[in-house]
């Protein structure tokens, strides 16, 4: 097949968007948590779970690791895009990428309400 | 004053090299452009364009001591020797200091670079308003010279996909215009994950511009646009 050229795949402002967005969710987490240990007298393990048995902390945490993964995959795929040519080696990776974060997702589920 | 000059014949050199020059002359008020016609005086197979020799046409853009710029507006004295001159990087070497900007006009005709209006003409001019007018001030400027484009990583890795810091100001020069009726499809054809997002605001861009312009605000100000669009 002759190499032409392609462009506009029309998703390249929904990504720049989100990855501003999952960018501004890890930064309020981030002020969540440091506020959380400076206001902390004593921190041990029963502070630490009774931070985490908590329902909306929990679910704050999840959304902080959603957003997490989500910011990674655009950074992830931006990277791709950049250094590696080859169409199909590209999808293999993109894949991977995938498959592991998906695989986080449920790992932090567990972690979260299995305590 | 000593130089050092990238020097590259396809037809006769096997790799390109760098060539010593050593010029007595006074830097003075001299520009570098004069310092490389005198050396061309001494050894007229070096290469370069050059055209108005101030600073309007954009011709003699160069690596200036690791930095873009044009020869005719930068002061000899301003540089340390020995002053190295490359050609503009990413591009591919024509002769010496000559590059092919095929790539670059090409991403600049992408983006249709004139007023797409279909109203019939009026009998004078299509006039704006004083504020419109002055959206356009730090766009129409840009000489296309090509210093921005070609000191963009972003570019270096794409240039067949991206269409450049000098492309996307154009781009916004005609989307900021009132009288230019094709918006619409002008975001439609940088709403990409290539063409316009592969801008990570480096800013090598304004860094370089030897206008002084600023290609990553007007990457912005169409972004925003992008937004205002769909929200």
């Amino acid at each position: 097949m002759l190499d032409r050229i392609v462009t506009n795949a029309h998703y390249g402002l929904r990504d720049w968007l989100i990855q501003r967005i999952t960018a501004v969710v890890m930064a309020l987490y981030a002020l969540f948590i440091a506020a959380y240990l400076l206001w902390q007298r004593r921190l041990d393990y029963d502070t630490w779970t009774a931070l985490f048995s908590n329902n909306v902390v929990r679910s704050f945490t999840l959304l902080f690791l959603l957003s997490v993964f989500y910011h990674a995959w655009i950074g992830m795929r931006d990277i791709v895009m950049d250094y590696v040519r080859p169409a199909g080696m590209r999808l293999a990776i993109h894949v991977a990428v995938i498959l592991a974060l998906l695989m986080y997702v449920i790992w932090s589920v567990q972690i979260l309400w299995g305590m | 004053m000593k130089f050092r000059i990238y020097r590259y014949n396809p037809e006769t050199d096997d790799a390109p090299y760098m060539q010593d020059y050593d010029l007595s002359i006074d830097a003075g008020d001299k520009m570098l452009l004069d310092a490389i016609l005198l050396i061309k005086e001494q050894d007229d197979s070096l290469s370069l364009r050059k055209s108005c020799r101030e600073g309007v046409c954009g011709s003699d853009a160069m690596n200036i001591n690791g930095r873009n710029g044009l020869a005719c507006i930068t002061q000899l004295s301003e540089l340390k020797q020995p002053i190295e001159l490359r050609p503009l990087p990413g591009l591919p070497v024509i002769r010496d200091l000559v590059v092919d900007m095929t790539q670059f006009f090409k991403q600049y005709h992408s983006i249709k670079p004139y007023l797409v209006n279909n109203d019939p003409p009026p009998e004078t001019e299509r006039l704006q308003s004083v504020t419109a007018r002055a959206e356009l001030d730090g766009l129409y400027e840009c000489i296309l010279c090509g210093c921005c484009t070609t000191a963009c990583p972003s570019f270096w890795w794409n240039p067949d996909k991206f269409v450049g810091p000098a492309g996307l100001l154009q781009a916004y020069r005609f989307l900021a215009d009132t009288r230019d009726q094709a918006t619409a499809e002008r975001l439609d054809n940088l709403e990409d994950p290539y063409r316009l997002f592969r801008c990570h605001s480096i800013m090598n861009c304004v860094d370089v511009c030897p206008k002084e312009l600023n290609p990553t605000r007007a990457i912005a100000k169409i972004k925003d646009m992008m937004v205002k669009r769909i929200v």
